[in-house]
């Protein structure tokens, strides 16, 4: 095989990446694998690739997003497509158009790929089934946000070695968590042994079938884990309506140093960001470099969406039928 | 004089049990005479027959529960299209929700509403009054003056009156008139959500409704009744603990009744799955376990009625993420197709069924339709009850299409409907 056919060899039998769910070990090992490679090519000086040049990517987001958007348009970019940025929220939406017209109207302009965030749980779906190109799923509502849970997977693959028997505790407001969902569904896929640890008030109902140990005490729910991971949680559901305050939210399941001592002593502590400091997590411990990934987490993100993105754009014929 | 004659026909009156072959003579709207032995002497000279041919004659549907978007938004459906709906579902009654704009709470707008019905409408149509002015939950409505006008019963359709102390004397003031009060069932503040409470909802990401908000509204309306007396109606339960609490409050003497939607009898929470909208309904979907509580109930009689829940939405108002999208399905045309399947599958008596969308309405409704009788008006929905057809949405008469049953395999076809004497549908 020569080193052209490696590059443009379909490796993903998906056309969407919608979730997590309905992947298979091998999708995702795949995936990772190909992404190891985009985390050496992007710690050179020349981090540009020309594999979806002549492409081009929209990011369309409903929902603001700093990290997520700049980490996808950074992605296309190093692999050589044209990338366009939509915010939605603050256009054509206001105008009264509903998410299907422009969901069209951009499919009209010929993307090869569109990304999608957006605050409702299945719309990414549904603007799947309305356009012609590959679709990225950057977050929908409270469903699935894929491309977390694969730099979630890189980050841990490549410090330890390998997902498969890690025990991951999942820490945090599960209920309205994207990332969580995500989470859930590849540790599980990929044989390492899930936690969530959360206040009852911040589980969705029927979380002990999902393929998880539930655990009320995040001290019970460290105990000897390999993977800490935090989940960030909105203000506005902190004064009253699921935890009573940010005081005793903090006391019972932020992380600080002698929670962490309940884990593995090598543990790893990740958050998908953005933290919310002494909230959620003791700023201490988020910036500790010998246990914290989280900024590792930001630069695996940059080269599993170059995956992802090479992957799915390796299933689009260069001809195109009418 | 206008007369006809129904011949070969299976004759099933589920008020008095009967189900035998024979024949039927109407006249002038109004049914003359059956049995097995009419017109064995000979069939009477200048009537029209109409031939049976051994198939189900049974009197025309009362669906209890029906919304159409007139007055206000009548690009969803008007009385008209209802009505022909309606008729091509064999339904030659039905009662409309005052979820309208504006709201039914007066009595111009309960004579609007006959007035309508009465001039474009080609079945039988009459309104249920606001239970609360402009369906906000805080004052009662003029129930005497309403119910002189015509309105059969009084809800606040798909919004539930969550205020107590307004039930409590709405029950009370509503029993001196022996006035039928139906309630959307749910707690309010326990139904933010968009589909059943469940593992499911928490997979999709979708906020739940638990089945919990039904049956603690069910149980408090219960013992205000206990203290009122009157007549309380359920308008859809959706779980088996409701009706696990309807059999009690019945043990226990209370005047109380209860619906279940023919899509609830049929579908579950599964058929959400990857969001799709058209099975939006309020109240949600339940798990199967209680879609099989449901079926029991109606078999054994603890589910009084079964309506079609027909709610027209237009496609732009269901084509959002599902927890933007509208709540509810139409439901006419499918109600007796779909409603059969229960009797196919040997959960449900036929004479049971037919009753529930028959007999058990126009008596809690005060309607001398829905019987078999001589006296009783000449409105017959005739069906093969075992041939096979397909949904198929666009062939529908509704101007909305949001049925959830599209594509399904149904066995019971309407084969001609007929109100008071005269035939409104045929099947070509």
């Amino acid at each position: 095989m020569t080193n052209a056919d490696a590059q443009t060899k379909p490796i993903f039998p998906h056309r969407h990446l919608l979730g997590i769910e309905g992947l298979s070990a091998t999708d995702i090992t795949s995936l990772l694998d190909l992404a190891d490679t985009y985390v050496v090519q992007n710690r050179q000086v020349d981090k540009k690739g020309s594999v979806l040049r002549g492409r081009t990517q929209i990011n369309l987001f409903f929902e603001a997003s700093t990290r997520t958007q700049s980490s996808f348009e950074l992605a296309g970019k190093r692999l050589g497509a044209d990338v366009m940025n939509m915010s939605v929220s603050s256009s054509s939406i206001k105008k009264g158009e509903t998410l299907v017209d422009t969901a069209m109207t951009l499919n009209a302009m010929h993307p090869d790929l569109i990304i999608i965030r957006h605050g409702d749980s299945g719309a990414v779906e549904l603007l799947s089934q309305k356009v012609g190109c590959s679709v990225i799923n950057a977050g929908d509502g409270s469903h699935e946000h894929p491309t977390q849970a694969l730099l979630d997977a890189l980050t841990i693959r490549r410090r330890k070695g390998t997902l498969e028997g890690m025990t991951v505790a999942i820490c945090g407001d599960i209920l309205h968590s994207r990332v969580a969902r995500s989470n859930i569904l590849l540790l599980n896929i990929m044989g390492a042994r899930v936690r969530v640890v959360a206040p009852p008030t911040l589980l969705p109902k029927g979380i002990e079938r999902f393929g998880v140990e539930v655990f009320h005490d995040m001290r019970k729910g460290l105990e000897g884990c390999d993977i800490v991971m935090m989940l960030r949680l909105q203000l506005e559901r902190m004064s009253g309506s699921y935890v009573p305050s940010q005081r005793e939210y903090f006391h019972y399941y932020g992380l600080d140093y002698e929670k962490l001592g309940y884990a593995k002593p090598d543990a790893l502590i990740m958050h998908p960001g953005p933290m919310n400091r002494g909230v959620e997590i003791d700023s201490a411990v988020a910036d500790d470099i010998n246990r914290s990934v989280i900024r590792e987490q930001v630069e695996m993100g940059v080269a599993v969406r170059m995956a992802v993105l090479d992957a799915l754009a390796r299933n689009i014929p260069n001809e195109r039928q009418p | 004089m206008s007369r006809i004659g129904l011949i070969n026909a299976r004759l099933l009156d589920p008020a008095t049990g009967r189900d035998e072959t024979g024949n039927l003579l109407a006249e002038d709207g109004i049914i003359k005479d059956l049995g097995p032995r009419l017109f064995n002497d000979a069939t009477p000279d200048g009537i029209e027959i109409i031939d049976c041919r051994g198939h189900l004659l049974a009197p025309g549907l009362i669906d209890m529960r029906v919304f159409t978007g007139e007055p206000g938004a009548e690009h969803r459906e008007t009385l008209r299209t209802a009505s022909l709906a309606a008729a091509a579902g064999g339904v030659t009654t039905f009662i409309v929700m005052p979820n309208t704009d504006p709201v039914i709470d007066d009595v111009a707008l309960v004579d609007y509403i006959e007035r309508r019905a009465r001039d474009t409408g080609i079945v039988h149509i009459h309104p249920m009054a606001a239970l609360t002015k402009g369906l906000r939950g805080k004052e009662m409505t003029e129930f005497g003056l309403l119910k002189e006008a015509g309105a059969v019963a009084f809800t606040d359709g798909d919004r539930s009156l969550g205020d107590a102390q307004i039930m409590r004397r709405a029950l009370s003031y509503a029993a001196h008139f022996d006035a039928l009060i139906v309630q959307h069932a749910e707690v309010p503040e326990l139904s933010h959500g968009v589909m059943n409470e469940s593992e499911l909802a928490g997979r999709l990401g979708l906020s739940g409704i638990p089945a919990m908000a039904e049956v603690i509204m069910i149980e408090r309306d219960l013992r205000l009744l206990e203290l009122t007396g009157g007549r309380y109606h359920v308008s859809q339960v959706s779980c088996a603990a409701s009706v696990e609490v309807i059999v009690k409050a019945k043990q226990r003497g209370l005047k109380v009744t209860c619906g279940v939607s023919a899509a609830h009898l049929a579908l579950n929470e599964n058929d959400v799955q990857s969001y799709r909208t058209f099975f939006k309904m309020s109240p949600p979907l339940r798990c199967e376990d209680d879609r099989r509580a449901l079926v029991a109930g109606v078999a054994d009689g603890t589910i009084d009625v079964i309506v079609s829940s027909h709610d027209p939405q237009d496609a732009e108002a269901k084509r959002h993420p599902f927890a933007q999208a509208t709540f509810g399905a139409i439901g006419l045309e499918t109600l007796l197709a779909s409603c059969l399947t229960h009797v196919h599958n040997g959960d449900v008596t036929l004479a049971r069924l037919i009753g529930a969308m028959t007999s058990a309405p126009a008596t809690l409704l005060g309607l001398d339709s829905g019987r078999l009788a001589v006296g009783a008006p000449a409105d017959f929905v005739l069906a093969d009850i075992g041939a096979p057809w397909i949904v198929n949405s666009e062939k529908l008469r509704s101007i909305s299409k949001n049925t959830p049953f599209d594509h399904r395999r149904l066995q019971g076809r309407v084969l001609r409907t007929i109100v008071g004497g005269r035939t409104v549908f045929t099947q070509d």
